[in-house]
């Protein structure tokens, strides 16, 4: 039985905000299926009761003194940027239209 | 004369800071290799001739002045294209990136510079450090100098093998799941993952933060150490960097390289040192472990029962780590961005932008992440696999009570055919089953070559406890005694 649909990887596509085309569709939704049924091997081992490890090196609350450093400037933080307009980046709209209105 | 290419950085440093040659010439006799070779090895993305040159110029002069100069003064080294470079492009392999300049330089790209150490260029990767073989950069696979048809490991294959090359005598790599170790051990080349935590991560371009590791690669044990030194320590800039300082990495290598392991524990791991390894590498590594032990060493066998269950927990937590990381390519701070015809709204943009920006290996672990970490899955992919971490970080503890130091093959193969796994993503995955277990608990590994199977090379794998990485560097530099370096075919 497949782990996971064609339809289910659609969704994960939307999910990740990927605009992938029928024909990727059709590929990764064998090849997905593949490696779920493989990393599902990790539900065989018995772990109720083991608690889970999130990182290996257990820092927690690490600050630095509250003073100022040099940044980047406005022109740096925008150097990369595909459209920028007065110092900030420049994005398509965000609203649709008959919201915006 | 001496080909100035086929030297160590140690001899390297040496002749700069002597006056038998200088910083520019190293560097200009590594720029020529490069465009003697690299049209067909293809380990560079990037060569900054110019930044490179300037660099010697500069170590030059500092010595001409009377300064002293550290122990890779006027050194070239290749940086992996993970790492931010100022004013240089940094792709990460990706078209997501392509032309991007970064504002700022990585914490290690600092040290080398701090160091003395000139930089030659970008090496080529799989595209955001997610493979083993270099074929899933956007920009055209590497090639191996053993083989040109054959794969020179991954994500770090052009690191390794402009090393291989003798295009460069240290290069940078980054280490998620072996993506260091395991293209030093395809291309006869030394590779080691530090501590997690021991190596800054500031301005590497993140794929799974709770993993990734910045290291040191290089064609001997010695230069690797001296490497690791250069980079490594706490950097305020990451907030995961231990607070404590490296160990003495260079003087266990040197100690290593005299020959004697009397007093050093070694295990062989059971799980990795017979089946799922081909006839040739399990040959290979068998010597290696007889010649471990007539240098002293005490060799016993340890089994370490989760690390089977490594490969599956990292291609869950690895790929959720990514799915959340990358959702900051959105075509909106930096690199591509796809369809903004003044019609379509932002999230159209962003999808079309990361649809043709991404490549195929990078969206499958995308959508992967996605789905482990969605409700209703989350609690028997991605729990499951943090508590199979535990586990396996157990199995480890457990060892080192018993061992100095693991070992095993660092692959399970030598270097295959370039296309002979990109049909099938696991089989690729499968390049990674004994350098993953390492990543999961945080612990340093090192790869060393130790000899060939049907003429290509194979890597002995040392995996010490964490914030012991001398210990690794001590018995890697004792094999390296015992069974030499390994040169390829000339190009």
């Amino acid at each position: 039985m497949a782990a996971i649909s064609r339809e289910e990887v659609a969704h994960l596509a939307r999910l990740s905000r990927l605009a992938v085309t029928e024909e990727e569709l059709d590929t990764f939704a064998g090849q997905l299926d593949t490696i779920l049924q493989a990393v599902a091997q990790v539900g065989e081992v018995a772990a109720a009761d083991i608690p889970p490890t999130s990182h290996s090196v257990p820092l927690t609350n690490v600050l630095r003194e509250d003073v100022v450093v040099p940044g980047l400037t406005p022109a740096e933080a925008l150097s990369g940027a595909p459209d920028a307009e007065e110092q900030r980046f420049r994005v398509p709209r965000i609203l649709d239209e008959d919201v915006a209105s | 004369m001496t080909d100035l290419t086929k030297l160590t950085a140690v001899e390297i440093a040496g002749l700069v800071a002597g006056g038998e040659t200088s910083a520019v010439e190293v560097t200009q006799a590594h720029l020529d290799r490069i465009a003697a070779v690299d049209d067909r090895v293809h380990a560079f993305l990037h060569v900054d001739t110019e930044g490179a040159l300037a660099a010697a110029r500069a170590v030059d002069e500092r010595r001409a002045a009377g300064e002293e100069l550290g122990p890779l003064a006027g050194v070239p080294v290749a940086v992996k294209d993970v790492l931010t470079t100022k004013g240089v492009p940094t792709t990460v392999g990706s078209k997501i990136l392509e032309g991007w300049r970064p504002p700022y330089d990585s914490t290690i790209v600092q040290r080398l510079r701090a160091a003395g150490t000139v930089m030659l260029g970008k090496t080529n990767m799989d595209e955001f450090a997610m493979g083993s073989s270099t074929e899933y950069s956007a920009y055209g696979p590497t090639r191996n100098p053993w083989d040109l048809d054959r794969i020179p490991g991954g994500s770090g294959g052009g690191s390794s093998a402009a090393l291989a090359a003798y295009e460069a005598p240290l290069a940078i790599g980054s280490d998620t799941g072996g993506s260091i170790r395991q293209p030093g051990a395809v291309t006869g080349t030394v590779g080691a993952k530090p501590t997690y935590g021991g190596t800054s991560r500031y301005g590497l371009v993140a794929f799974s933060s709770s993993l990734d590791t910045p290291g040191p690669c290089a064609r001997t044990v010695l230069d690797a150490a001296l490497l690791h030194a250069a980079i490594g320590g706490h950097d305020p800039r990451d907030s995961t960097s231990i607070p404590a300082p490296v160990p003495d990495v260079v003087a266990a290598a040197k100690l290593g390289a005299t020959g004697d392991l009397t007093g050093v524990r070694l295990g062989v791991v059971t799980e990795f040192s017979g089946e799922g390894a081909e006839p040739g590498v399990v040959a290979a590594f068998r010597e290696s472990v007889d010649a471990l032990a007539k240098l002293g060493a005490e060799i016993v066998e340890v089994s370490c029962p989760h690390f089977r269950y490594a490969l599956p927990a990292y291609y869950l937590i690895a790929p959720s780590e990514c799915s959340s990381n990358l959702a900051r390519f959105d075509g909106v701070r930096f690199g591509l961005r796809e369809g903004d015809d003044g019609n379509r709204s932002l999230e159209e943009v962003m999808s079309l932008t990361r649809d043709a920006g991404f490549g195929p290996e990078v969206k499958r672990r995308i959508m992967l992440g996605t789905y482990a970490l969605s409700s209703g899955y989350y609690d028997a992919y991605y729990g499951q696999a943090q508590k199979v971490r535990t586990l396996i970080t157990r199995d480890f503890t457990a060892a080192f009570e018993r061992v100095d130091a693991l070992i095993s093959p660092t692959t399970p193969f030598v270097a295959f055919p370039i296309g002979a796994r990109t049909s099938d993503p696991y089989q690729m995955y499968l390049a990674d089953l004994f350098t993953i277990p390492t990543n999961l608990y945080g612990g340093p590994g090192i790869s060393v070559p130790c000899g060939l199977s049907e003429g290509l090379p194979v890597g002995l794998q040392v995996m010490a406890p964490t914030m012991a990485d001398d210990r690794m560097y001590r018995v890697a530099a004792a094999l390296e005694s015992a069974v030499g370096t390994f040169t390829p075919p000339a190009l």
